[in-house]
């Protein structure tokens, strides 16, 4: 039997132990003896988050399918096991073989989201790892980061020994084959960390901050920023899996015993998105939309049904309806895994009638919700935001969706766009009463009770490398009049009775915002927030933003410097370094076209050359066969 | 037909719970590919029915789940293929067909069950044995039993059908299932405080689970796949 890091006593006290244990079905077992590296894997959330990620699992999957390593995972400890684990001094631990992760050759930590920054701080913390790069020694395993954050990484400079920009598939076996080729030529105790940084610096899409000075002006923005090691880049290219029907993708993924977010199988049906809204950065950094093909997707969703006995699987894209081949593979695995009681779900479908009806044979229509993204209330606002999606083509939707049954409908939409108008926020209520009244001309006699139209809004956060990286944001004040307005609104439509409207925490945008472009300098406000007792900030119950007020002002840095400043053409931002594969030129124009409201055409209808061709794959190359 | 599997749960899977030891099993059966009949509708579900809930923290040697299959299996298959599937700690070591008729449901048969209860913190008294004996003997044995609204006398020594020391640790048969159920913490607990102990806690392990084939008043345990035959 395998020995757990926590005691029984201690496991019968939290919530959840099985968040801690491991040995779920298809997790990695190997001798620590025969392999050469151990690399812990670390989603910094709660168990559940971490392992209904994606990117985790093919990552996974593909560091144990090498001989020579051991990849195992690691997730935050909840609040709960948190204050034991300091009270009792015990360093946290990798699931698999519960090892102390401060004994690896590196943590890998996936950065999805802002707001999970600070339990970067702990799982370092906890790990006995000193949180900053500078202090560590050769004891210490490399504290290496990626995924959507790394576009930015900034503001997490201090903390990282690297990051890792781009697709996980390509060039992490080269660190890893350079990582052991310094290992073994290090005397004992003799080579430095410096030594293998220097190696890594030199790998394509690998970035060590600690090589690279930043010099700021008088206003605060940045002078200059340059690397100081001849070893490390100018610029670093962002790596793009060319040909997604080659790359690896885990047939045997992770079975976790408790109900994870996403307790399904997942299968990624085409990676980038052809449509370039312009607030969206998955839609511009993981260009160009690279649809995977048919044949590997039937026999991946075989296998991971097979090794899993997963009871659904899911479709991923950022827009399923764009993957060419959708229709062959929805049907495909109706036919082949319905009467064997599985459950298809297909996320990100645009409302039309092919959609309407493999929903109406997948799921009970009464019960469930369609859902609609127009993002903004108004066709002006939408072409700002480039997001392609008319009025018309919402309420057809929405018509054909009545009709066939559906009586609930999700909106969703964005506050704080660039450009926004008081017209623009009322127009929000006037579209979802729209959709109401599209349910309304059904004949009484032939519709089922209310419609139910739940609105919700997001606040906008500008993002690095997308054509709104230039845009300015409102203070979180701000935010919640626009929202009161839109509320306003609401309650003065014709439907109001069926009109529900919601929106997110203003504070946490406001937040986020600030980490999405922040410098080098805002990591100080993480540090700080970090100590005065800041942890799961994504988790309404747990987010304190008094503290992280108080943060701001022990380190004397201005939220508003970042949020509210507007960036001028010349400006260097922090992430500028990063060629993100869509050009800064194309952005600029983008951002320009925005302010004219004048919409850009998808990369199916015709290319804006954005840059993203020069990756020689995906949707750049279709008509080019 | 119908189909009742017996399964042991051991070490770390003691941390799984009742709700997530069923999700598992019904992966596994997936896995293994057995011939599982499902409900109708949108989300068909497997037709599955647990005996008796084992609490987070216990282990057990007799765990038992009814099943609907849409065709025989052999017994041996299906605990073969099954055992293809489990993790460390979950063993299934028994396959058998039951009878149709509705009274045969696996929960509602649920009379008894049996553990070994040993201490994981903390110490009984040398002469523990003695007392457990002394302890078994009396004709009533009050404990308080909390709910959310009240605190109740409740006397726990008819529920009990055995109590006695085996070895290092504490043998009982006690009522189990819907109609009257008595946790073996409860048997502890009291047998504690009867010893004046405090700080002490102990390791559950059930032995078996158990149908009544005799009387209420004079019950007859047999473990719940005594109840069935072998698959032809």
């Amino acid at each position: 039997m395998r020995k757990l890091a926590l005691n029984d006593e201690i496991l019968l006290k939290i919530e959840k132990p099985a968040r801690y244990i491991g040995g779920e079905v298809n997790s990695v077992m190997k001798d620590p003896e025969k392999v050469d590296i151990r690399f812990a894997m670390c989603f910094p959330e709660v168990y559940e988050i971490g392992m209904s990620h994606l990117g985790l699992q093919i990552l996974y999957d593909m560091f144990n399918q090498r001989n020579d390593t051991w990849c195992e995972r690691v997730f935050s400890p909840w609040v709960d096991l948190d204050q034991m684990m300091r009270n009792e001094k015990i360093p946290l631990f990798t699931l698999e073989s519960q090892d102390p992760v401060k004994n690896f050759d590196f943590l890998g930590i996936t950065l999805q989201f802002e707001m999970c920054y600070t339990n970067i701080l702990q799982v370092l913390d906890l790990s006995g790892i000193p949180l900053h790069s500078l202090d560590r020694t050769v004891c210490d395993p490399f504290v290496i980061g990626g995924g959507p954050c790394a576009y930015n990484p900034e503001p997490l400079a201090d903390f990282f020994d690297l990051f890792y920009i781009g697709d996980g598939e390509v060039v992490y076996d080269r660190l890893l084959d350079t990582y052991k080729e310094w290992k073994k030529s290090r005397v004992p105790q003799g080579a430095s960390r410096r030594e293998f940084l220097e190696m890594a610096a030199e790998i394509e899409g690998i970035y060590v901050p600690s090589f690279y000075d930043t010099c700021y002006k008088e206003d605060g923005t940045i002078l200059s920023f340059a690397p100081n090691n001849p070893h490390a880049k100018e610029k670093i290219r962002r790596l793009a899996a060319a040909d997604m029907a080659r790359t690896t993708y885990p047939l045997k993924p992770v079975v976790p015993f408790i109900k994870v977010t996403q307790d399904r199988a997942v299968l990624e049906i085409q990676r980038g998105c052809i449509r370039g809204c312009r607030f969206c950065q998955a839609g511009m950094v993981y260009r160009p939309a690279r649809p995977r093909n048919l044949d590997m997707l039937k026999e991946t969703a075989r296998a991971m049904l097979k090794n899993t006995g997963h009871e659904e699987i899911t479709l991923s894209s950022l827009s399923s309806s764009d993957y060419t081949e959708l229709k062959e593979i929805v049907e495909f695995l109706m036919e082949e895994f319905q009467d064997e009681g599985v459950n298809i779900s297909l996320p990100s479908l645009r409302i039309d009638a092919f959609s309407l009806d493999v929903m109406s044979k997948i799921q009970d229509v009464r019960k469930s919700s369609l859902t609609f993204a127009p993002e903004a209330g108004t066709q002006r606002m939408r072409d700002v935001i480039n997001k392609g999606l008319t009025e018309e083509e919402i309420l057809t939707g929405a018509g054909q969706a009545f009709a066939g049954g559906w009586t609930k409908v999700k909106l969703y939409f964005m506050l704080g766009l660039p450009t926004e108008t008081e017209e623009d926020m009322k127009e929000i209520a006037v579209l979802s009463d729209k959709v109401a009244r599209k349910y309304y001309e059904i004949p009484k006699d032939q519709r089922n009770g209310k419609c139910q139209i739940t609105a919700s809004s997001s606040f906008f956060v500008p993002k690095p490398c997308t054509p709104f990286q230039w845009a300015s944001m409102c203070r979180a004040e701000e935010y919640v009049r626009r929202a009161g307005i839109v509320q306003e609104a609401m309650r003065s439509q014709l439907n109001r009775k069926s009109l529900k409207y919601n929106w997110h925490t203003a504070e946490l945008t406001v937040l986020e915002g600030f980490f999405a472009r922040g410098d080098r300098r805002t990591g100080a406000v993480l540090e700080e927030a970090y100590r005065l007792g800041c942890l799961y900030d994504s988790w309404n119950e747990y987010f304190q933003y008094d503290l992280w007020m108080q943060a701001f002002r022990h380190t004397g840095i201005d939220l508003d410097f970042y949020n509210l400043r507007v960036r001028t053409e010349e400006e260097i931002f922090p992430w500028d370094f990063i060629d993100c594969g869509v050009t800064k030129q194309f952005l600029r124009r983008e951002w320009e076209r925005a302010m004219c409201a004048q919409a850009t055409e998808n990369c199916r209808e015709k290319c804006s050359g954005c840059g993203a061709a020069s990756y020689k794959g995906g949707v750049c190359y279709e008509s080019k066969n | 037909m119908k189909a009742r599997i017996k399964f042991r749960k051991l070490g770390v899977m003691k941390f799984i719970g009742h709700l997530d030891v069923m999700r598992y099993f019904q992966k596994a059966i997936r896995r293994a590919g057995l011939p599982i009949a499902f409900t109708e509708g949108y989300s068909p579900h497997m037709i599955m029915s647990f005996a008796s809930p084992l609490g987070v923290g216990m282990t057990s040697d007799g765990e038992y789940f009814d099943i609907e299959l849409r065709e025989p299996i052999s017994g041996v298959e299906a605990i073969r293929r099954l055992n293809e599937q489990m993790v460390e700690g979950m063993e299934v070591i028994g396959f058998v067909r039951i009878p149709e008729d509705k009274k045969n449901k696996g929960m509602t048969l649920v009379a008894g069950a049996e553990y070994l209860s040993r201490a994981c913190r903390g110490t009984l008294p040398q002469d523990w044995k003695e007392r457990l004996d002394a302890f078994y003997i009396q004709k009533e044995i009050k404990t308080v039993k909390r709910t959310k609204r009240e605190e109740k006398e409740v006397d726990i020594r008819p529920m009990i059908h055995k109590l006695t020391a085996r070895e290092d640790s504490i043998y009982m048969q006690v009522d189990a299932g819907s109609a009257r159920n008595l946790k073996p913490d409860s048997v502890t607990d009291a047998f504690a405080e009867y010893c004046g102990v405090k700080d002490i806690s102990f390791a559950h392990h059930r032995l078996e689970t158990f149908a009544n084939t005799g009387s209420e008043e004079n019950p007859v345990f047999v473990p719940l796949d005594a109840l069935g035959t072998e698959f032809e």
